[in-house]
């Protein structure tokens, strides 16, 4: 049974709820099973996020894993709360250029990406978490560049049409995420 | 007559308390009693969200008290009226409950268990087990469903309206903040589609103009002998409906040689560790009660008799084993536990400790 | 002479007639109040509109003393099972009836936010300045210096507060708009009629009504007749009798 489990942990703010929604979103759209709970706390702002998504194949039984298959940390705190998630079967990918450590742990590869350098310094800051969702597509290899583009569509659609260069904007940031992992050669 | 939004099968990508809203809208309910908490706020905000297509009523009141009563007020009035809340709201709320059982009124609440006691966490929990079954000052007559997802969210939020004004005991669908946060694929219908006919709703005060006698109703008793007298007969009834509302669901129970006895969401955790221990051979299944009030009695006790061994899983410290073990009194298969106080078991959890009991057998 | 004792006992339509003998002690202000908004409740026809709500305390015992669809709730709870059953159906007048303990200590929150968003219904609250039923402890409204079970050498306001005044509060909230609000005395049943008139036209309007209405507790007080009557009138003094707010457009 094809089952990919998700965890994508960052900083309140970051917007890691709206890339898996998106992610998320798009799974369903392909027919896939999606089961996804948002880590929720008293906090509204400025704690930890994590984001539980599965995508599978078959109806999806837990609601809650203890493994994930791919294991995104976007903050140093992130790091800490997330470790716990992963195995020696595990893909762990972490922000080089936000995170000032690096995670420790027994997994089957750890990769560093800096999203957050890229979109700083080639496109904007506004995208990062758009650069993280094209990391997570082609990490986890289940779902189609079309699928994220049609849900990104659907979520940000209005604001595309007021503003046709953010389109193209957060197009770009995808495709370079998507590269990130690429030349990591997952 | 509220406006139904969904009139044929729609598949939909939702979060549990958007589905309880539509769900509440397909039992054609008129009106909705709220006050914020989490994690089942957006039921409300849902509810409100579709408030003008669906031609129906809401309120929010000033706590989780008075949403209760007024509830109380709406039903009683002749409405299909509902609440939701969780935690120590459901705390709160055990007043009008107990008020409810007394006087049969078909108070219907959805319960999105959250950490306890007290405040502790927002986010997911089954510690509201024994208190929705049980709460206030009375003996449980209550009827409660406890649900596994999406799909059983819409369904039992449907058949919780239709039980209550069926039987006339406050009726609870039991869920979780996970299942209220959690966004699943379900599919929405229109019960009519299923056979489903509502139960037609009745006024206990106004809009008579004379055509019955007018109604006192109380709750206030002056003798012992008067109010047990009301409460043996209540009894006698709620024994008497019982198999009619008792559901529970097995899954690979047959053989089982370990028998899991989980409910909610834990059941579907235990769902997917019993296909892992099925491929390494190990002999498990589970025991699922859909009512935990009034449970499945002779079915547990069948399926627990069938088995070597028991293992009790649950988000709380033991509140269903605690109901289910005065129920299978005289049994003899030693049973173990894997409790996980206010935090989510998982399918991995419920392997290794099923592993455990193979290696290490139950002595209790 | 002989055409008087023909005619029946005056009893409102709006009374229970197979009642039976009152359930309040000798001398209780309750049967005033209920017999005086039951004539109300007839004088104004709205005897099929009319839903009565009855709060814990001595005015449970009115569960079946008005000849209307009637509801005994928990203490302090009428209030949201009353405006629970107007927003549910409107063209009720919901009418909750309580004491100065359900009103303004367990259900001040209800109270205060009943007023607030002016709900369409009448709250009574029958002040009798203590808890009768449990035996006459000090309530929210309990005078300076008066005596009660938890107070048994006077209410020092020093410690415990001053009383409460209950019409004052809901007027400095409720909406000048919608709202009719008053403070009546059992000393005076035909102003207190005129009083019930005019705040359950207001809720067949659509409005909010809230009517304290001084009452007596002999049983309790431990007061006879003249020194009850004392009491109401010092009562009188302390919490003023009149029309607070009237909204436009109210006769």
């Amino acid at each position: 049974m094809a089952r990919t489990r998700i965890v994508l942990a960052g900083e309140g703010g970051q917007g890691v709820q709206s890339v898996a929604k998106i992610l998320v979103e798009a799974g369903y759209e392909a027919g896939k099973e999606i089961l996804y709970i948002p880590n929720f706390g008293v906090e509204q702002r400025g704690g930890v996020s994590i984001a539980f998504c599965q995508i599978a194949d078959e109806k999806i039984g837990e609601p809650r894993f203890s493994k994930g298959d791919i294991v995104i940390m976007l903050s140093d705190r992130a790091i800490d709360r997330c470790t716990t998630y992963v195995s020696e079967n595990s893909t762990v990918i972490y922000d080089s250029s936000v995170c000032t450590k690096k995670p420790v742990c027994n997994a089957k590869s750890i990769i560093s990406v800096e999203a957050n350098k890229i979109a700083n310094e080639q496109l904007s800051a506004r995208v990062f978490n758009i650069i993280v969702l094209g990391v997570l597509l082609s990490a986890t290899n289940v779902l189609q560049l079309s699928d994220i583009k049609n849900a990104m569509e659907k979520a940000l659609g209005k604001k595309f049409d007021a503003k046709p260069e953010l389109r193209e904007l957060n197009y770009k940031a995808l495709e370079m995420g998507m590269g990130l992992i690429e030349k990591a050669g997952v | 007559m509220v406006k139904k939004l969904i009139t044929q099968d729609t598949r939909m990508f939702l979060t549990g308390n958007e589905v309880i809203a539509y769900a509440a809208n397909a039992a054609e309910a008129e009106f909705m009693y709220g006050y914020p908490i989490t994690p089942q706020n957006e039921i409300m905000h849902t509810w409100c969200k579709l408030l003008p297509k669906m031609e129906a009523g809401f309120l929010q009141t000033e706590d989780e008290i008075s949403a209760g009563f007024s509830t109380i007020g709406g039903i009683l009035a002749g409405k299909r009226a509902f609440t939701a809340t969780a935690g120590p709201g459901n705390v709160i709320m055990q007043d009008a409950q107990s008020m409810a059982e007394m006087m049969r009124i078909p108070f219907v609440c959805a319960v999105m268990q959250r950490g306890g006691p007290s405040t502790a966490t927002v986010i997911y929990a089954q510690q509201e087990t024994r208190l929705t079954c049980f709460g206030g000052n009375g003996e449980g007559f209550r009827i409660v469903y406890s649900t596994a997802g999406h799909q059983d969210l819409y369904d039992y939020m449907i058949k919780a309206f239709n039980t209550a004004w069926k039987y006339r005991f406050p009726t609870f669908m039991l869920a979780d903040g996970y299942q209220g946060k959690m966004r699943e694929p379900v599919t929405l219908y229109d019960p009519a589609s299923r056979g489903i006919k509502m139960v037609p709703t009745v006024a206990t005060l106004g809009g008579a103009n004379g055509s019955r006698p007018v109604n006192h109703v109380r709750n206030t008793f002056n003798l012992e002998e008067e109010l047990m007298e009301v409460l043996d007969k209540y009894q006698e009834e709620f024994d008497r409906i019982s198999p009619e509302i008792e559901e529970y669901l097995e899954y690979k129970a047959d053989d089982a040689e370990i028998l899991v006895i989980a409910h909610g969401i834990v059941a579907r955790s235990a769902m997917t560790a019993i296909d892992e221990l099925r491929a390494k051979g190990i002999k498990a299944g589970l025991f699922r009660p859909i009512t935990l009030r009034p449970l499945a009695v002779k079915p547990l006790r069948a399926a627990v008799k069938r088995a070597k061994q028991v293992l009790f899983t649950e988000s709380a410290n033991g509140q269903l084993a605690q109901m289910v073990l005065e129920k299978i009194y005289g049994l003899t298969t030693p049973y173990s536990t894997l409790y996980k106080m206010g935090v989510g078991v998982t399918g991995d959890d419920i392997v290794q400790k099923v592993e455990s009991m193979v290696k290490e057998p139950a002595t209790v | 002479m002989i055409e008087m004792l023909e005619k029946g006992p005056r009893l409102a339509k709006a009374q229970n007639a197979e009642v039976g003998a009152s359930k309040f002690c000798p001398g209780c202000g309750h049967g005033m109040i209920l017999k005086t908004l039951a004539q109300s409740i007839d004088e104004l026809e709205l005897n099929d509109k009319a839903v009565f709500g009855c709060d814990i305390g001595c005015s449970l015992l009115s569960w079946n003393y008005m000849n209307v669809d009637t509801v005994q709730t928990h203490h302090g709870r009428t209030t949201p099972v009353i405006y629970g059953v107007t927003r549910a159906n409107p063209d009720l007048v919901g009418i909750a009836y309580m004491g100065d303990g359900g009103g303004l200590a367990i259900g001040s929150q209800h109270l205060v936010n009943a007023s607030v968003r002016s709900e369409n219904l009448l709250i009574i609250v029958a002040n009798n300045t203590n808890y009768g039923m449990t035996g006459g402890q000090m309530s929210p409204t309990t005078m300076p210096g008066q005596k009660t079970e938890t107070t048994p050498y006077g209410r020092d306001c020093d410690v415990t507060g001053r009383p409460a005044k209950g019409a004052e509060m809901v007027a400095s909230i409720a909406d000048p708009n919608k709202s009719f609000v008053a403070r009546a005395s059992v000393s005076n049943l035909r102003k207190l009629k005129t009083t019930f008139k005019k705040a359950l036209k207001n809720v067949d309007m659509g409005g909010f009504s809230f009517v304290e209405v001084l009452s007596v507790c002999p049983l309790n007080w431990r007061t006879n007749n003249v020194q009850t009557w004392d009491r109401l009138k010092t009562m009188e003094e302390f919490f003023e009798v009149k029309e607070f707010v009237q909204r436009e457009g109210l006769e």
